[in-house]
């Protein structure tokens, strides 16, 4: 009963995010492009933190992987777009199967501090060979999606929709099942007869193919690709605080959690300088006082 | 002479870090909090001491005092503010309490970034030193105030070190790193214990971050990476260990230094990360830590 009727405000909700455009200016619509490839890395992320048990503090290496091969490809090669998302989604894959081999052997701090580190490796290096990546500058990039907001707009969320249930049908699937007790309690998982390490090591792959593809399409939107709009720690921080924001272990709240910071940080503009400040406080108090997040909010207790 | 310069610039640096980790260290041992607003407690620190000394005319004396109480109090803050909270709810399941404990002292972090930056604004600041001028040792120019930072930071961690060891609050500060639970069976308060760890803490950084305010000066977009170099330093020597966290901060400082007179400044930190990954992959529970 719960089920159908939450399912039917989700629908409710794209609806009116598909019929958005009629009345907006293009400003707003760009805003909310943005929002939809930051919710899709946060969803990604929440399906290893959530599901998988791994606290990865380094979304955007992910990300930045994915954005910065598409980028230099499409630069140096002229690649063709939809080659450069794969490339930069099967580069992005690499790179969770690198943090997933420490992941399976580290736990808690340890493995955050591997993710951290990786971060700022990928950052150290974009910026020490900035004569090939354009370093703190960023790099312009000749292609891009489309120079139609709407057009890009439909893009985003088109691609935030179809991620959004392939990961929201996966965590409720039996894999996400196995993976939500591979989290918990991995020994017992183990003794269950369920392959913990694969069922990680496939999650990492997911979260880091969805992550690159967000990068990827993120620079052939923004038609740029810069360490402050993909590969930050900042950047990666707001991916866990959307996750966290909207309800953990949800994945439909990330989405909610990103377009929530974005437009959050749109309407508090008028406090200036303060308006970081008040969004993290924001998010703070909703950690404090209702840790569910948006959606552990509507949740009945106890459920 | 260049060997001689990096060993004198190398001494200085790594006993600043040792101090700003050692803190770090103890709160994540004896109550497994990892705090990520570790950067902000400094940095404000910093801040306070140049604008007291400065515009409140409080003199270089004052201002390194009131720093240093200004770090006291924002441990207090983050403590009975956001640890505390977290740690007490009912809602938060046990299992998860790290990832919020490390999500809320971020947002602090970040929170106390941008009221520094929105009042201060974020250019460098420099804090007055302690002791101006310069001496020459064997033939190197060498500040006076990088001499006074080694000796602050090293009697601030022979202080640590006489508590911890040679009274009795500090030995049941030890006690509680080994077992919490057998401390309160004897009768000790563990909020008390608490407490006393977030003062001990708050100290240290509020020292740490004045002597880096004198050292190098800082800017409300240090934040980040003084969070960061404090948690790659206490992994390296191992968590919830001192000595190891000290032999780290040696590691970290000689190796930054070397980088930055042999190769480049602008690759100072690319040697450390890398030895991170090896020895996190290699020995996870850190140069001393045990396991």
């Amino acid at each position: 009963m719960l089920r159908s009727r939450n399912a039917w405000l989700a629908m409710a909700a794209l609806l009116a995010l598909y019929l958005l455009p009629i009345w907006v200016s293009g400003y707003v619509l760009g805003l909310l492009t943005v929002a939809y490839y930051y919710a899709v890395a946060a969803m990604a992320w929440d399906l290893l933190f959530g599901f998988a048990g791994e606290v990865n503090f380094g979304p955007s290496f992910l990300v930045g992987l994915g954005a910065y091969t598409a980028a230099l490809l499409n630069h140096y090669q002229g690649t063709p777009i939809w080659l450069c998302l794969i490339a930069g989604a099967a580069m992005a894959v690499a790179g969770g199967v690198v943090l997933a081999v420490p992941a399976l052997r580290l736990r808690g701090p340890y493995f955050g501090l591997v993710t951290l580190v990786a971060v700022l490796l990928l950052q150290n290096m974009i910026v020490l060979f900035a004569g090939f990546t354009g370093g703190e500058i960023g790099m312009d990039i000749p292609d891009v999606l489309s120079i139609d907001d709407h057009t890009n707009y439909w893009y985003a969320l088109g691609f935030m929709t179809i991620s959004g249930a392939l990961l929201f049908g996966l965590s409720r699937s039996t894999a996400g099942l196995i993976l939500q007790a591979s989290g918990q309690d991995a020994t017992e998982a183990a003794a269950l007869g369920f392959n913990v390490a694969k069922h990680k090591m496939a999650a990492f792959c997911i979260s880091a193919l969805f992550s690159g593809l967000a990068g990827a399409m993120l620079v052939f939107y923004l038609g740029t690709a810069s360490v402050g709009t993909v590969v930050d720690i900042a950047v990666g921080v707001q991916f866990i605080i959307a996750a966290v924001l909207g309800g953990r272990r949800t994945i439909i709240g990330a989405a909610i959690g990103s377009i929530f910071l974005i437009v959050a940080g749109e309407v508090l503009r008028p406090l200036g300088e303060l308006s970081t400040f008040a969004v993290s406080a924001i998010a703070l108090l909703v950690i404090l006082f209702f840790p569910g997040g948006f959606l552990g909010a509507l949740r009945p207790r106890g459920g | 002479m260049l060997a001689l310069q990096i060993l004198i610039d190398g001494f200085a640096i790594s006993a600043l870090y040792g101090v700003g980790a050692v803190g770090f260290t103890l709160i994540f041992g004896v109550s497994g909090v990892l705090n990520l607003s570790h950067g902000a407690i400094m940095v404000v620190a910093a801040v306070t001491a140049w604008a007291t000394a400065a515009s409140l005319g409080f003199g270089r004396f004052g201002g390194a005092a009131a720093g240093v109480l200004a770090g006291l109090l924002l441990s207090f803050a983050t403590y009975l503010l956001v640890v505390r909270p977290i740690q007490s709810s009912r809602a938060i399941p046990r299992e998860e309490k790290e990832i919020f404990v490390l999500t809320g002292t971020l947002l602090w972090g970040i929170m106390i970034q941008e009221a520094v930056a929105y009042f201060f604004t974020n250019t460098p600041k420099t804090v007055l030193p302690l002791a101006p001028g310069v001496v020459d040792i064997v033939g190197v120019r060498t500040p006076i105030n990088e001499i006074v930072t080694f000796v602050i930071s090293w009697a601030a961690i022979a202080l640590l070190w006489l508590l911890v060891n040679r009274t009795r609050g500090g030995k049941a500060l030890l006690a509680a790193s080994m077992n919490p639970r057998g401390l309160t069976l004897l009768g000790f308060e563990m909020a008390n214990i608490h407490l006393t760890v977030w003062a001990i803490y708050g100290v240290l950084a509020g020292v740490a971050g004045v002597l880096l305010g004198a050292f190098l000066g800082v800017s409300s977009d240090n934040i980040g990476t003084l969070t960061a170099s404090a948690f790659s330093i206490v992994v390296l020597g191992g968590l919830g260990s001192i000595w190891g966290s000290l032999l780290a901060a040696y590691v970290v400082g000689y190796l930054e230094t070397l980088t930055a007179y042999l190769v480049a400044p602008s690759v100072r930190t690319v040697p450390v990360l890398l030895l991170l990954v090896l020895v996190v992959y290699l020995r996870p529970q850190g140069l001393l830590g045990r396991r």
